[in-house]
């Protein structure tokens, strides 16, 4: 139990949410007889659940910077809907249609974000009334009807890395995918470690580094020996390969670059960061319109996947979106959240669902049963917050983003008084 | 001397070796307190020495089970559960931060959680007369209906103590009542508790403002570190500042500041006719046509009282940060230099320290290392992507030479005592390499010893050659700290002293009064 505390960095407590999700996967396991843990099974998780994951990704971004985006499902089937008429009826290949609907939810999110940051107005009720704008310009464009889109366009939701190389009995792309993984975690944390160290910063004991990276990349090496044992055909699904992009693009983002250091800011303080010299309208419009190119790229990706766009695509997706990065650790009120929690977040809920319809769990009993882990899951976080703990997800994930931010930093006057008194102790 | 009645015991209330722990720390440690009955009674001590502390526990805000010791009232001892436990009890806190509701009416937030009701249905007639009556005893001239985010800081501390008198309270406690009021409101405020003490009313009153304890206070607890260390008697031990002083640090300060010799160049940065309106209200002018200038290692004091409009000069000219720019220049070595905004004034070499620290000056969410470096992410950046180990380095320098005291600088600043806070905050601007850095009340809310420390960096800016603005409600400050000091009046600069022929009156003389026509 020691070794647990020292390897997640506190109480033991505050791993829950990975531990949640090993535990998740690991009753399913128990519970569906060995199906949840299948190359075919993992595979169809992925391929099912990539599109949430990924709105999940703008979301956390909207969500730090204290506003929230209900309109991402209308965005995403609208986009997808717009893009399959391009490729139907103008002919328009299809690397020109993925152009045209990442183009077209820029000019949505510049919309959002013109309305949000620079007239003022919540982005609650912009993205209200957009939720409804773009459901109904979907269904006028569409003229609710399903409309097919061509096998090449197809890729980017349903395709898998190809075959090639010699025949190992594995698909060798996700092999070599896995394994760089793996080094680029190790070489990653060794060199974090090392700069740290050279800056007299505290770092954990080598063994506690080592039992970390052995846990990572075994959970890694599994995963990757899963996709690449699937079915013949099968392997690591396209849709995985752009979230894990997207994962890697926007948490450096998010912890590495000025531009996302104004993000935390101005959903920590707006007015603070505003006389340090961030243009905080400037911020608040770009993650208005990052977050809606993002669901043009999930409704695009969800389009390509089932082989054509309809009517009632995206329905219920902000909401999944939402649930995922409170899930994930972030905060109502803007300032902390981190990309990685996130798709944690976005994990249980993936792993949850695809569980319980294994199990033909009616989607009565998956609904409810969905909110309650929702709610218990936010209210752990909120309870541990409150006992002056760090949040689980935020500080699970301080190695990997923004160290600093890392935690929701308790802000109980009781926690302040304390530590003052820690502090003039030391004087 | 009369032995009194057994009933009549002269103290009201005792806190007896009360300690109380947080993970990992001991805030309160064996602490004692004797408050006699319709006594002014001050704790005093270094911000994070635990006034705070003992005041939650005494109000029931760290409920009875969460500590050690007992807390003896009225011959009882109480086992306050809440807020509402000891509120009932007659035992009333004022928060520093007011506690009122800014959209609801002045009569009711006095009535909030405690309504007059007839059959379950407020009584707004009762509430109306009771309210009017209260205001009276608090010498507040104001309609019941304003709403209370119309009325100024120090009639809402007002609003606060009608709110607890409405509870007939016995035990009034004041947590920093002065620290946001200018000296006419802060001299009405001390009246009236001198007032309630004649009532009969006891008053635990925690002040970093010696004077004013000084002033008002029968008795002095002073706690340091977690523990009582004595307690005055104001009128038989013939206690000034100076020794609430030494009892609060535990040693002598020989000055209150520390020795400088201005080196003082050229004039760089001048401001000319600058005119601004109030952002709501067009036809307001919170600034009239103000000419200053600041030289070269020159620091220069602004003095006014609270709402003149030396934070709203100061922010205007901070790259229009607050209010309508109507007129004015800015000439920076000569040049009139456009400051349009935040980033445009930062880049031209200005820095502006907050007042209002907590909600305008820090991300609370942030750790010190990410603070220090947020106003010039450019600095340690390449290509936009920041480079963390340089933003360690420079954190755990600033943590060094500024002597701020945290474990690491990748402690968060929500934990830090105010002092600390306002370390990291300087720190945030000197990394900016300001040329001229404006500092809007330096050291509110802190503690003698860190305030000394904080001068003594204002003066190494100055003797860097960097000019330093520093606005102050606390004339002994300005006149301490400053070379030269403006006085501001109602939005107008109304004069400007050296520090040779400055003192208390003559400043505040001119900060009351329009200038004549010259």
């Amino acid at each position: 139990m020691n070794a647990l505390k020292k390897l997640f960095g506190g109480d033991t407590r505050q791993f829950g949410m990975i531990f949640a999700l090993v535990a998740l996967i690991l009753l399913f396991q128990w519970l569906t007889g060995g199906i949840t843990l299948t190359p075919g099974n993992v595979i169809n998780l992925f391929n099912g659940n990539s599109y949430i994951l990924i709105l999940a990704i703008g979301m956390v971004l909207v969500i730090i910077a204290g506003h929230i985006d209900l309109s991402v499902g209308s965005v995403a089937a609208f986009v997808g809907m717009v893009v399959a008429i391009a490729m139907r009826d103008w002919n328009l290949p299809w690397f020109l249609a993925i152009l045209l609907g990442l183009g077209l939810g820029a000019l949505i999110g510049a919309w959002h974000g013109w309305w949000t940051a620079y007239v003022g107005i919540p982005a609650f009720i912009v993205t209200l009334a957009g939720m409804l704008i773009f459901r109904g310009a979907q269904q006028f464009v569409g003229q609710s009807n399903s409309i097919p889109v061509p096998r090449e366009f197809q890729f980017i939701g349903a395709g898998y890395l190809p075959e090639i190389g010699p025949n190992t009995g594995f698909n060798n792309l996700t092999l070599l995918l896995g394994l760089a993984a793996a080094a680029f975690v190790v070489i990653g944390e060794v060199r974090r470690r090392r700069s740290a160290k050279a800056l007299g910063a505290e770092v954990p004991e080598t063994w506690v580094m080592v039992l970390k990276l052995v846990l990572i990349c075994g959970a890694i090496l599994y995963a990757t020996y899963l996709f690449a044992t699937g079915r013949p055909g099968t392997s690591f699904p396209i849709p995985g390969l752009i979230l894990a992009v997207l994962v890697l693009v926007y948490g450096f983002i998010s912890s590495k670059t000025v531009v996302g250091r104004h993000v935390y800011a101005v959903g920590g303080n707006r007015h603070a960061a505003e006389l340090s010299g961030v243009k905080s309208k400037k911020i608040n419009f770009l993650v208005m319109m990052n977050m809606s190119i993002i669901a043009g790229l999930a409704g695009m990706i969800f389009v390509a996947r089932s082989t054509s766009a309809g009517p009632s695509d995206g329905t219920g997706w902000e909401l999944d979106a939402i649930a995922a990065v409170f899930i994930g650790g972030a905060a109502v009120t803007g300032g902390v959240g981190t990309v990685i929690g996130s798709i944690v977040g976005g994990l249980v809920m993936a792993v949850l669902n695809n569980g319980l319809q294994l199990l033909s769990v009616g989607a009565d009993w998956q609904s409810m049963i969905k909110g309650l882990v929702l709610l218990v899951a936010v209210a752990i976080d909120v309870y541990n917050k409150s006992q002056g703990r760090a949040s689980i997800i935020g500080l699970m994930m301080k190695n990997f983003n923004r160290s600093s931010n890392g935690p929701g930093t308790p802000l109980q006057p009781d926690e302040v008084t304390s530590t003052k008194a820690t502090i003039s102790r030391e004087a | 001397m009369t032995s009194q009645t057994t009933h009549t015991d002269p103290v009201i209330l005792e806190m007896r070796s009360i300690t109380k722990e947080f993970p990992g720390v001991k805030a309160l440690s064996e602490v004692s307190l004797r408050v006699k009955a319709g006594e002014v009674h001050a704790i005093c001590g270094e911000n994070g020495a635990g006034k705070s502390t003992l005041m939650k526990v005494l109000s029931g805000v760290y409920p009875f089970g969460s500590y050690d010791g007992d807390i003896v009232y009225q011959g009882q001892t109480q086992q306050f559960r809440d807020i509402r436990a000891s509120e009932q009890a007659g035992i009333v806190i004022i928060h520093q931060e007011l506690a009122l509701i800014p959209e609801l009416s002045i009569m009711e937030n006095i009535f909030l959680g405690n309504e007059p009701t007839k059959r379950g249905v407020i009584d707004w007639a009762e509430a109306r007369i009771r309210s009017t009556e209260l205001l009276a005893r608090v010498g507040l001239r104001e309609n019941p209906d304003t709403p209370i985010k119309e009325i100024g800081v120090g009639k809402q501390q007002l609003v606060e103590i009608a709110k607890a008198l409405n509870k007939s309270v016995k035990i009034l406690i004041l947590d920093e009542p002065t620290a946001a009021l200018n000296e006419s409101d802060s001299q009405h405020l001390l009246d009236l508790i001198l007032g309630l003490k004649g009532r009969g009313i006891t008053s635990i009153i925690i002040s970093h403002k010696l004077n004013e304890i000084e002033q008002i206070a029968d008795s002095i607890t002073i706690i340091r570190d977690g523990k009582s260390i004595e307690t005055l008697n104001v009128k038989a031990d013939g206690v000034d500042e100076d020794r609430i002083i030494k009892g609060m640090v535990g040693r002598t300060l020989e000055s209150r500041f520390p020795d400088h010799t201005p080196k003082i160049g050229e004039v760089f940065f001048e401001v000319k006719d600058w005119t601004v309106a109030h952002p709501q209200i067009q036809d307001r002018l919170v600034c009239k046509g103000s000419n200053f200038f600041v030289r070269r290692g020159e620091i220069v004091g602004f003095a006014g009282l609270m709402g003149a409009g030396r934070t709203e000069l100061a922010r205007s000219v901070f790259g229009r940060s607050y209010g309508h720019f109507v007129s004015g220049q800015v000439y920076i070595h000569g040049k009139e230099t456009a400051l349009k905004n935040v980033p445009q004034a930062i880049d031209a070499g200005l820095g502006y320290v907050t007042e209002d620290r907590k909600s305008l000056g820090l991300n609370l969410l942030d750790d010190i290392k990410t603070t220090t470096v947020s106003a010039n992410l450019q600095k340690i950046s390449k290509r936009s992507v920041v480079d963390t180990d340089k933003e360690f380095a420079v954190a755990e320098q600033y943590r060094k030479s500024l002597r701020t005291k945290a474990p690491s600088v990748q402690e968060g600043v929500a934990k830090l005592s105010g002092g600390n806070q306002q370390k990291v905050v300087l720190a945030k601007w000197m990394f900016t390499d300001p040329e001229l850095l404006i500092l809007d009340e330096p050291t509110r809310g802190i503690d003698v010893g860190a305030k000394y420390e904080i001068y003594g960096i204002i003066q190494q800016l100055a003797n860097q050659g960097k000019g330093v603005i520093v606005i102050s409600s606390e004339l002994p400050e300005l006149l301490g700290l400053s070379d030269r000091i403006y006085t501001i009046f109602e939005g107008a600069i109304t004069g400007v002293l050296d520090k040779a022929e400055a003192s208390q009156e003559s400043l505040m003389k001119l900060m009351t009064s329009a200038r004549k026509a010259a």
